[in-house]
């Protein structure tokens, strides 16, 4: 069945700012909570788009509020959205995602729910999304490389054989790709704690690497003002603890092994910041949280993930598909229909790492052709939007 | 090629990780230093679940246990050569 592509170039649409998408979603964004029954309405009538409904987007300031509109308007600007309906209850706020995402070049349109009530504005807005989608149906794949290519990566429900063989073989893929000039992501702030020191040398200038140290610092300050014991509750996870992890130390080591040998990422992200130092590995600061860390990557622009599980996390996200890998036997036979690609041959010493990496590549750039992923095929959609303090 | 029954990152470390899941005590087991690609046998003294720790030599309570050739934690109670390393005689160092 599974169709080889060893190639490292693809069909992607390219789009009016340059970059290219391995989706073409035209989506129904909320501003706020208020705005949900509404987006999921026109999604409703026009089949084929989406809407990302979500929690938030009310009474939110300061950095928090910053970081919301960074988010939404990211995530409209990601390249695979062809196009995007943005609906708030009023229109000020409305008006300023919708700005940020006409900024790519796509086409946008915002509506307000006050002075017009759910009906009108449904009716409005749905004319208007089947008119993106019928558009955004006749747009065509073009031929694009890897240096089109944004990829981001981060690990979930991680037990030993993550550190051991499914994050080895993401650093791998990172190393094999970094060359050929893809813009790649790694996050997880606070699942470096132990090994942030390692971390820190692996920055490509100094400037990077004391970046990279004051994010962890910052992030580690919060966890201590707040702690109420050793987190052994939280982090490492249940799932982790009984896939064998027994440190957030011994869980960082695992973790940094995605981002391979060789390759040095050149700058630090801010959470959902897009990257403008051209080409390379970036890490952004996020939280190890699979859903929000992910949503972030894809507000950063980032078009396909590479999840590596050892217990079984079965994350999606609407936009950016998740492939999943995973090296537990166990987790490969009793979650088969979550998992990408089974990696656990690397165990029993029937695999190698580089031939693994060359096997996650393969799934990759098919993904990138328009295979539809596992956690696609399941309707996996987790869209989770970061919170850095309660709204006023 | 016999069963490898655990893995081990770094020669430096004083813990391996079990990648099957029928580890029994008493089992003699096939492990792989993935550094030099070397094997070393070893008897485990409890079952030991797929994934979790298995002590290479005696670490004493107090100790630094050493994965990925690095300090992953504190030993909070002595563990035997062979013997299960994890949370309930193992914790982190930090927080």
């Amino acid at each position: 069945m599974a169709r080889k592509s060893s190639k490292p170039t693809f069909m992607g649409y390219r789009r009016e700012n340059g970059r290219v998408g391995i989706r073409n979603h035209v989506i129904i964004l909320p501003l706020d909570d208020l705005s949900n029954a509404a987006s999921e309405a026109v999604a409703n009538n026009i089949k084929g788009t989406l809407a990302i409904p979500h929690p938030y987007g009310r009474l939110q300031f300061g950095a928090d509020l910053e970081l919301h509109f960074r988010t939404l308007i990211g995530t409209g600007c990601n390249p695979n959205v062809a196009a995007v309906i943005v609906i708030g209850i009023e229109p000020g706020w409305t008006g300023r995602v919708v700005d940020g995402i006409r900024k790519s070049g796509k086409p946008v349109e915002g509506f307000a729910i006050e002075r017009n009530g759910d009906i009108n504005t449904i009716a409005a807005a749905s004319r208007k999304a089947k008119e993106f989608l019928q558009w955004a149906s006749e747009l065509e794949r073009t031929p694009a490389q890897m240096k089109d290519l944004w990829i981001s990566v981060k690990c979930g429900e991680s037990d030993t054989t993550s550190g051991l063989a499914s994050n080895p073989t993401v650093g791998n893929l990172i190393d094999k790709v970094d060359p050929l000039g893809a813009t790649t992501c790694f996050g997880e702030t606070s699942e470096i704690t132990g090994a942030e020191q390692v971390c820190a040398t692996r920055a490509k200038t100094k400037e990077a690497s004391k970046k990279f140290l004051a994010t962890w610092g910052a992030y580690n300050d919060m966890i201590m003002r707040h702690k109420t014991n050793d987190l052994s509750d939280s982090q490492p996870t249940k799932g982790n603890i009984e896939g064998g992890l027994t440190t957030i130390e011994e869980k960082a080591f695992g973790n940094l092994e995605k981002i391979g040998k060789k390759t040095r990422y050149v700058d630090v992200l801010q959470e959902g910041e897009i990257p403008a130092k051209g080409p390379g590995l970036y890490f952004m600061n996020t939280s190890s949280a699979a859903a929000e860390c992910v949503t972030l990557q894809a507000a950063g622009g980032f078009v396909v993930h590479l999840f590596p599980t050892g217990q079984g996390n079965v994350i999606g996200n609407p936009i950016e598909p998740v492939i999943k890998l995973t090296a537990n036997p166990r987790t490969a036979r009793t979650m088969g229909e979550h998992i990408d690609l089974d990696v656990s041959a690397i165990l029993r010493r029937e695999m190698t790492l580089d031939q693994a990496g060359d096997a996650l590549i393969d799934v990759m750039m098919r993904t990138c052709n328009g295979r539809l992923t596992c956690a696609e095929a399941l309707g996996h959609r987790e869209f989770v939007l970061t919170r850095l303090y309660p709204s006023a | 090629m016999a069963t490898t029954h655990f893995l081990v990152h770094n020669n430096d470390d004083t813990v391996g990780v079990i990648v099957v899941e029928d580890v029994k005590a008493g089992d003699t087991l096939n492990g792989w230093m993935m550094e030099t690609d070397g094997t070393v046998k070893l008897k485990a003294l409890a079952a030991i679940p797929l994934g979790h720790k298995i002590a290479l030599k005696p670490i004493k309570k107090g100790a630094t246990v050493i994965k990925y050739g690095h300090d992953i934690g504190k030993a909070v109670a002595d563990i035997a050569r062979g013997g299960h390393a994890h949370t309930h005689n193992v914790k982190t160092k930090r927080w």
